[in-house]
């Protein structure tokens, strides 16, 4: 191993610092008996108690969780088929198109995809009548599609670095398209579609920008609620909020990241 | 599926089977879920669609790679390249008190000739208007100066965790993509509380006696460069690390061997090496950062011009559509738009 030195070290450390800091003060304050957030009155866990009083809060969590779930499925699907026309399927005409639609929606600035869907739903109600106003159906059509593009990135670097002499050995052996598909490489790449599932879940429970854009009354997101509070100032209940959401995620992580070790492990 | 029926008796089977969860899954989202029926009704149309596809397909004998192709190909078109044409299409009318809000493109006349009303003027009036034209300058300059600050941020991080042995690699690798799930808001939401009077920051200078005054940092530009530079950090991080982990650590050493100094060595091999890198980071965080509008509007000064921020009070406070339509499709063809194309180059270039 090459010697580090001390440059990278103090760089790396400061820069975890950096990415780490706001978070751990916001949890440590969430436990703070003060309404002033940031000056510390005393260790309480009184916010969490009112966030759970909190009916529009829990009511927009709901709707939130409903339409991450749904987009993420939708996206899963979609994505990975995608990714699998695009990895096995040689050429064909719109390759290119499929390609650019299917890696533009990652970098498309957030106010320009909410916008232009918007838009369409406004259009295709005026001609088609469907779908009649906004809601939840929008808002799973936009994070479906945009959390589409996600998966399909995860799902082809999956399919790429994936043995293909497996598929070539079920098809010699007489089982169809369709029958290879479901036995051979599904399972192979399940572990990257359940990856890309999560991923497509967190980021459509993330999303503000697109639902704002999309959304109707009586459909308002979590992101939604927790920006009108947040414009106004600091909330302890939106830390303790916080606090939670960081929890689940780093226990899952962590639990994710544990399997991952041993699973490698084992593998050598 | 039984291979023991021949196809035309499995088809009517398959289909029948697939309707019925269909059904099932409708009638739990329904119930379960607690959703409206129109997304229960969208989820089985879906279905059904997709089957008599599949039907109509068999009948007339079209290929099943084109019916599989189609799904993914399909969906993108109407929800993704389609809402563009309707934006430039809206971005051609007036905004008028209707609903919808805009006007159409052309109109009958009684004596049925066709009067065409579709107009530039909404392109005329943001080009000639300083303060979208300053709005986008001002929105370029804040992405391109946190897209830096990223980079040599991120680079020191990403060669530490690319240099650093297993476990402790994919510790550090964890670690960098944590923040990413969780939620972006709320550690936007975490700079307030860093940042403001009786902030965190300001707290620990006053107790330590490095200032007698609290520092004001939110609502400065410097605040929206931190946000920025904070929420897009891993973006820079992780295609750096990619490139920089396949860098053959013996070419540092044969340059090392000619008596290449570590500085020498980084500038002539690494750096050149991990190019790729750098211009993947550099999009990622570059593009959404010249759209953004929730740092700016947390973190930043009410007067502080960026576009994202333009559309968005354009839309939802003016409700002028048109006006931000052509907005929206300025920003697609001043920055989207040749970045995609350098992708594509780029890519070609790599398969190659």
């Amino acid at each position: 191993m090459r010697r580090n030195g001390w440059f990278l070290p103090i760089m790396a450390t400061l820069g975890f610092g950096f990415l780490y800091a706001p978070i751990v003060s916001l949890v440590i304050f969430s436990f703070n008996e003060s309404r002033l957030v940031t000056v510390w009155g005393g260790f309480s866990t009184r916010w969490y108690g009112e966030l759970l009083r909190d009916g529009q809060m829990l009511a927009a969590a709901w709707i939130s969780l409903k339409v991450a779930m749904i987009s993420a499925s939708v996206a899963t699907i979609i994505g990975t088929l995608a990714a699998f026309v695009l990895t096995r399927f040689g050429t064909f005409r719109g390759k290119l198109l499929l390609t650019g639609m299917a890696t533009a929606p990652l970098v498309m600035p957030e106010v320009i995809t909410g916008l232009s869907l918007l838009l369409l739903f406004v259009a295709m109600e005026g001609m088609l009548g469907w779908p009649a106003g906004r809601g939840l159906t929008t808002v799973v059509i936009a994070h479906s599609t945009f959390c589409a593009a996600y998966v399909a990135v995860i799902a082809q670097s999956r399919l790429r670095d994936m043995d293909e002499s497996l598929e070539e050995a079920a098809r010699d052996l007489g089982a169809g398209p369709v029958r290879v598909f479901f036995d051979i490489t599904l399972p192979v790449i399940a572990p990257a579609l359940v990856s890309g599932w999560l991923l497509a879940f967190t980021l459509s429970l993330d999303d503000l920008v697109i639902a704002s854009f999309v959304s109707g009354p009586g459909a308002s997101t979590l992101p939604m609620v927790i920006f009108s509070k947040v414009r106004l100032g600091v909330s302890p209940d939106v830390n303790a909020l916080a606090s939670i959401i960081i929890g689940i995620v780093a226990v899952a992580v962590t639990i994710a990241g544990f399997l991952l070790l041993r699973q490698s492990k084992t593998a050598r | 599926m039984s291979d023991a029926l021949p196809t035309p008796r499995r088809f009517p089977l398959t289909a029948g089977l697939m309707a019925g969860v269909g059904g099932l899954l409708g009638a739990t989202a329904v119930g379960w879920l607690g959703l409206p029926p129109n997304v229960a009704l969208l989820l089985s149309i879906t279905v059904g669609v997709a089957l008599l596809a599949f039907a109509l397909g068999r009948v007339m004998g079209w290929s099943d790679r084109w019916m599989v192709i189609a799904i993914p190909l399909g969906w993108f078109l109407v929800f993704f390249l389609v809402p563009f044409f309707v934006l430039g299409r809206i971005s051609l009318s007036e905004a008028i008190i209707a609903r919808p809000p805009y006007s159409p493109l052309w109109d009958t006349a009684p004596d049925g000739s066709i009067e065409i009303l579709a107009s530039l003027q909404n392109y005329g009036f943001i080009l000639g208007e300083s303060l979208y034209r300053n709005a986008y300058l001002s929105s370029m300059q804040v992405a391109a100066v946190s897209t830096v600050f990223a980079l040599l941020i991120g680079y020191p991080i990403a060669y530490y965790i690319a240099r650093s042995e297993e476990p402790k690699r994919s510790i550090l690798l964890l670690m960098v993509i944590l923040p990413f799930w969780t939620s972006f808001l709320l550690r936007v939401y975490a700079w307030i509380g860093f940042l403001r009077r009786e902030g965190v920051i300001n707290n620990l200078l006053l107790w330590a006696g490095i200032i007698d005054e609290p520092l004001v940092m939110m609502q400065t530009p410097g605040a929206v460069y931190v946000g920025i530079v904070y929420t897009y950090l891993p973006f820079m991080i992780l295609p750096l690390y990619a490139t920089l982990v396949k860098l053959d650590g013996a070419l540092l050493e044969a340059a090392a061997d000619l008596g290449a100094s570590p500085i020498v060595t980084f500038f002539t091999v690494t750096l050149p090496l991990s190019l790729p890198g750098i211009v993947a980071g550099s999009m990622l965080v570059f593009i959404p950062a010249v759209g953004e509008y929730v740092i700016p509007a947390l973190l930043g000064p009410s007067d502080m011009l960026m576009i994202g921020r333009t559309l968005w009070d354009e839309f939802f406070s003016s409700r002028d559509w048109p006006v931000a339509s052509a907005v929206a499709i300025i920003m697609l063809i001043l920055v989207v738009l040749p970045i995609m194309w350098l992708q594509s180059v780029q890519n070609r270039q790599e398969q190659r």
